[in-house]
């Protein structure tokens, strides 16, 4: 049967990418957020999963405003990144398992979870830079991927007590998959940062902090906040950190802290990685 | 006909992108969108007006996107990620578009953001279990 491992939080902001690209991760702006990536790159390659699921938002490369699913998934053996508007060099394709994705997509639906299935689907900076910077860069990727999208660009947008049962369904779904394989959940996005507006500009490390601390240990209390208060404290483009708590839904009630990584700003932006294993 | 209020519009500075703002402002994402590619990219530059007509943009619209006034296309309802595909290429960041926002240069902007890792270090001390390096 599959198993999920582990949950990852991580970063997808453009800025991370270029940073990759540009060949400037120990470059004194960037060395201690790419430095804190270590013991996750450590313990990917002791663990060797087989396919991880990347929980993240389209930013209008695949969907366009015309129709916003909630929850996508994508079920194809292929997933192409593409130009999102500025001239990237697209990196190459990502391997997916569309038996496993069907499969899980069925077990959602039945759950009650009404997933969009995608057969094609264009993955922007926000699967590709989680990718990149867990894995290195790759012409054949060494990990099978699958997209789990999101909305959190046009609201309405899920509650995130709602993206935490999607979690818990995604872990029943994933779990009663036949074949033996290791799953690993990235939760990314996050954590405060709002672009747009006279507010622009905001982080707010105590509430990032305490997302974090809450992502860990006690997943009601950030669970339970609204939108309205989370977009308050985390701005805007904050509401993301909301997928986070699919993968730590995904990773049952307790869990193991293995490595915990906080930093800001990086661009815009604060930045939380967690590396965490189920414990029940 | 009646737009619903909601609590998140009270936040001042901040202008959340929710379906009467996707709504008013449909064309105008729409031709934000099209710049996913370049041979739209190129016919957009070779004719401004022409490719706002083509997306059927309201004359307002199209006087902002004409003239490139990234602000008032923001808060004329495009949505920040679809406008990032419209200043990225000419040379504006997110980062120069908030200080435009609060009326500062992109680098108060960025120094106003580097303030906020004064003290993590020995915050996240504090806190414990936390990488330090
Ligand atoms: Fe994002």
């Amino acid at each position: 049967m599959a198993k999920i491992i582990g949950g990852i939080t991580t970063s997808h902001i453009p800025a991370v990418g270029n940073a990759i690209s540009d060949g400037l991760t120990q470059e004194h702006y960037w060395k201690r957020f790419f430095d804190g990536y270590k013991p996750v790159h450590e313990w990917l390659e002791e663990k060797k999963p087989d396919l991880i699921v990347v929980v993240y938002n389209d930013h209008g490369l695949n969907f366009f405003l015309d129709k916003v699913p909630t929850f996508a998934i994508g079920c194809a053996d292929k997933y192409e990144n593409a130009d999102e508007g500025w001239g990237l060099k697209p990196t190459s394709p990502f391997t997916g398992d569309a038996e496993f994705s069907w499969h899980v997509a069925e077990s959602l639906i039945n759950q009650e979870f009404d997933m969009c299935t995608c057969q094609e689907m264009l993955v922007d900076h926000g699967f590709v830079n989680p990718m990149r910077v867990l894995f290195g860069d790759h012409e054949v990727w060494p990990i099978k991927s699958i997209p789990f999208a999101v909305n959190t660009v046009q609201h309405p947008v899920p509650s995130a007590r709602r993206c935490y049962k999607v979690g818990q369904a995604l872990k029943v779904a994933i779990e009663s998959y036949p074949e033996d394989m290791k799953v690993v959940i990235a939760g990314t996005g996050g954590l405060s940062h709002q672009l747009q507006g006279e507010r622009a500009g905001i982080i707010n490390v105590d509430y990032d902090l305490a997302c974090i601390e809450s992502v860990i240990n006690d997943p009601d209390w950030f669970a339970n906040q609204s939108n309205d208060e989370i977009i308050e404290q985390a701005g805007t483009e904050g509401i993301e950190t909301i997928m986070w708590l699919v993968m730590r839904g995904a990773l049952g009630e307790k869990v193991n802290c293995l490595h915990k990584h906080y930093h800001a700003p990086i661009s815009n932006t604060g930045a939380g990685v967690l590396l965490l294993e189920g414990a029940d | 006909m009646v737009w619903k209020k909601h609590e998140y519009e009270d936040i001042p500075g901040s202008y959340v992108f929710d379906g009467r703002r996707a709504h008013s402002s449909y064309a105008m994402n729409k031709l934000f969108y099209s710049f996913n590619e370049e041979k739209n990219r190129k016919e957009f530059d070779a004719d401004p007006v022409a490719y706002c007509d083509k997306f059927g943009l309201t004359d307002e619209q199209k006087e902002l996107v004409v003239s490139q006034d990234f602000l008032g296309v923001l808060r004329s309802g495009a949505n920040i990620y679809y406008m990032a595909k419209f200043a990225i290429p000419r040379g504006l960041s997110v980062q120069d578009a908030g200080a435009a926002f609060q009326g500062i240069s992109g680098d108060e902007f960025r120094e106003k953001l580097l303030e906020k890792r004064e003290g993590l270090e020995e915050r996240l001390e504090q806190e414990g279990g936390y990488w330090n390096g």
